[in-house]
């Protein structure tokens, strides 16, 4: 009952959204270049669907891979900062700055530094991705509980066995945690710098797409772009969730089964 | 009969000299403790909440250092390895099972599974958590967790095993039972152990000498022998001089409570 409620809800809410939207796009009789209707968008994100889910995958590639870039480098810098103190406080600060200065404000600095398109485009997503894995993980890795961690020193435990054994599993849930944010950072981040960049050529990513169909009038296509990188985003979030359930769900409290 | 104690400073396995402890927040726990733990004694440490018991026992394990005074180790002593230490809390691990919990100390001693396998059977059978061994920590109750954490230090093999009121989350007959065990190893193993509780007649059945601590800050009100003969069992707990014991015991207890 509960379970389907969760489902359904969302769902009403959203078919009652598209039937209204579409009402008033015909009785005001909007034309199709200012808003399209959810019908005309749909007929369009079938035509044009293949040409992109080309222009989506290559969008994805570079999100996955500053996703990755960020999971490996950030956490790797947060066991850096947890392993030394002072490393944290001389540094922390300037992974503050480089999180709190927009992307579209340094992109075109960087792709005009970085020869490689892919190379550039992945740095930008990258640095928006990589900083609430580094807060995150530094925040689990301080937090393993007191008595453990004395229970380690007790036991003769040595700084790198406190981390590997203590330290890292603690953090994993907080690691996880900020992949989960990260995930949704770095498909903005590719997309922004996507824009900035605004490549032509064979390989191009579904920002362009979208510029270009701004540009062209071609509305419906935009809506269609739009349509299929919010699907992205939430496929996303929904499999590193389940990433992290999956990997939880032996031990943490986050992964506890609802009828417990 | 086990000599109950032998008062001179030259068979202390550990002897603390004029410690106490202020925290850093101001709050003054521990005054002028003198305390000698004689090898292969059975001592408990009676007082009521927040005295100091726990702050005393981290201060005998190493884990806090005394704010003033001295705390003497004998040199073939409690090196490390050999203290073994049951936190009030349970303390465990929770992305491991019941047995890698157990396994932890040894492993940070440098056993391999393979060879730390009968220790920790051993372990889980000596606490009643047979068939638990693949468990994880919030799959077993309150009490559960507990005999874990007791287990744990049990398969450490301890000279010098510490316990901050193990028992006391436990139902009356199970705590019986682990008093029995407690005791049982104790006497075979040649440990020697120090044993926080607020009970009276746990103190008394149990130890071979009762340190009554005053109320915060905690300083030493009686130190009374128990001159019960072991092995004891549960019959003694029936008997004329045991009830003497507890009444003694009690009585020093209240003197030490009315004290301002
Ligand atoms: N880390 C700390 N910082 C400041 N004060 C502390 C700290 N740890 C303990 N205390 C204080 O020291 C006093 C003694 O604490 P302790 O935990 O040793 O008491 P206890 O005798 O074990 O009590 P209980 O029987 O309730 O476990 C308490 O008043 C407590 O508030
Ligand atoms: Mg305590």
């Amino acid at each position: 009952m509960r379970a389907s409620w969760r489902l359904l809800a969302p769902l009403v809410v959203g078919v009652i959204f598209l039937v209204a939207w579409e009402a008033v796009v015909r009785i005001e009789d909007i034309p199709v270049y200012v808003l399209p209707g959810p019908l005309v968008v749909a007929e369009t994100l079938w035509r044009d669907g293949a040409s992109l889910f080309g222009s989506l995958l290559v969008t994805l590639r570079i999100t996955a891979a500053a996703l990755a870039a960020a999971a490996v480098l950030g956490g790797l810098i947060a066991i850096l900062f947890a392993r030394s103190r002072l490393l944290e406080i001389s540094l922390f600060p300037y992974a503050v700055i480089l999180q709190v200065t927009p992307i579209v404000a340094i992109a075109p600095l960087i792709i005009i530094w970085v020869q490689n398109t892919f190379l550039a485009l992945l740095l930008c997503a990258w640095l928006v991705a990589f900083f609430p894995i580094v807060a995150n993980t530094t925040l689990g890795l301080n937090s393993a509980d007191r008595n453990l961690v004395e229970l380690f020193r007790l036991y003769g435990a040595t700084g790198w066995q406190a981390l590997l054994l203590l330290r890292l599993p603690a953090a994993l849930p907080y690691f996880l945690g900020g992949l989960r944010i990260s995930g949704g950072l770095a498909l903005i981040g590719a997309v922004v710098a996507e824009f900035v960049a605004g490549t032509g050529g064979t390989e191009t990513g579904l920002a362009f797409r979208i510029l270009e169909a701004g540009y062209r009038l071609q509305i419906p296509r935009l809506f269609a772009a739009l349509v299929l990188l919010s699907f992205a985003g939430v496929a996303i979030y929904w499999v590193l969730s389940l990433v992290s359930w999956l990997v939880l769900r032996r031990w943490h409290e986050s992964a506890l089964p609802r009828d417990e | 009969m086990r000599e109950s104690h032998r008062s001179s400073a030259g068979d202390g396995l550990l002897t603390l000299s004029g410690v106490g402890k202020t925290f850093r927040n101001g709050t003054v726990a521990l005054a002028g403790i003198d305390l000698t733990i004689a090898a292969g004694s059975f001592v408990s440490l009676l007082g009521p909440s927040g005295c100091g018991k726990s702050t005393l026992l981290r201060i005998i394990a190493g884990l806090v250092e005394p704010s003033v005074g001295r705390r003497w180790l004998a040199a073939d002593g409690a090196a490390s390895g050999s203290v073994g230490f049951v936190f009030q809390e349970p303390t465990l691990m929770p992305w491991a099972t019941v047995a890698d919990n157990i396994y932890l100390p040894l492993r940070l001693a440098g056993m391999s599974r393979r060879e730390a396998g009968p220790r920790i059977a051993e372990a889980i059978a000596a606490v009643g958590l047979d068939g638990f061994a693949g468990a994880y920590p919030r799959e077993l109750s309150g009490g559960m967790k507990m005999r874990v954490s007791i287990a744990r230090a049990f398969a450490t093999r301890p000279r010098l095993l510490l316990l901050d009121e193990p028992f006391a989350a436990l139902d009356e007959i199970t705590r019986l039972k682990l008093n029995e065990d407690l005791l049982r190893l104790w006497r075979t193993a040649g440990w020697t152990v120090v044993f926080v509780t607020h009970s009276v007649f746990e103190s008394v059945f149990l130890s071979s000498h009762v340190v009554v601590l005053s109320p915060r800050p905690g300083r030493i009100a009686a130190d009374l022998p128990i001159d019960l003969p072991y092995p004891r069992e549960t019959e003694l707990r029936m008997t004329a001089t045991y009830g003497d014991h507890c009444r003694t015991v009690s009585e020093a207890l209240a003197a030490a409570m009315a004290r301002p």
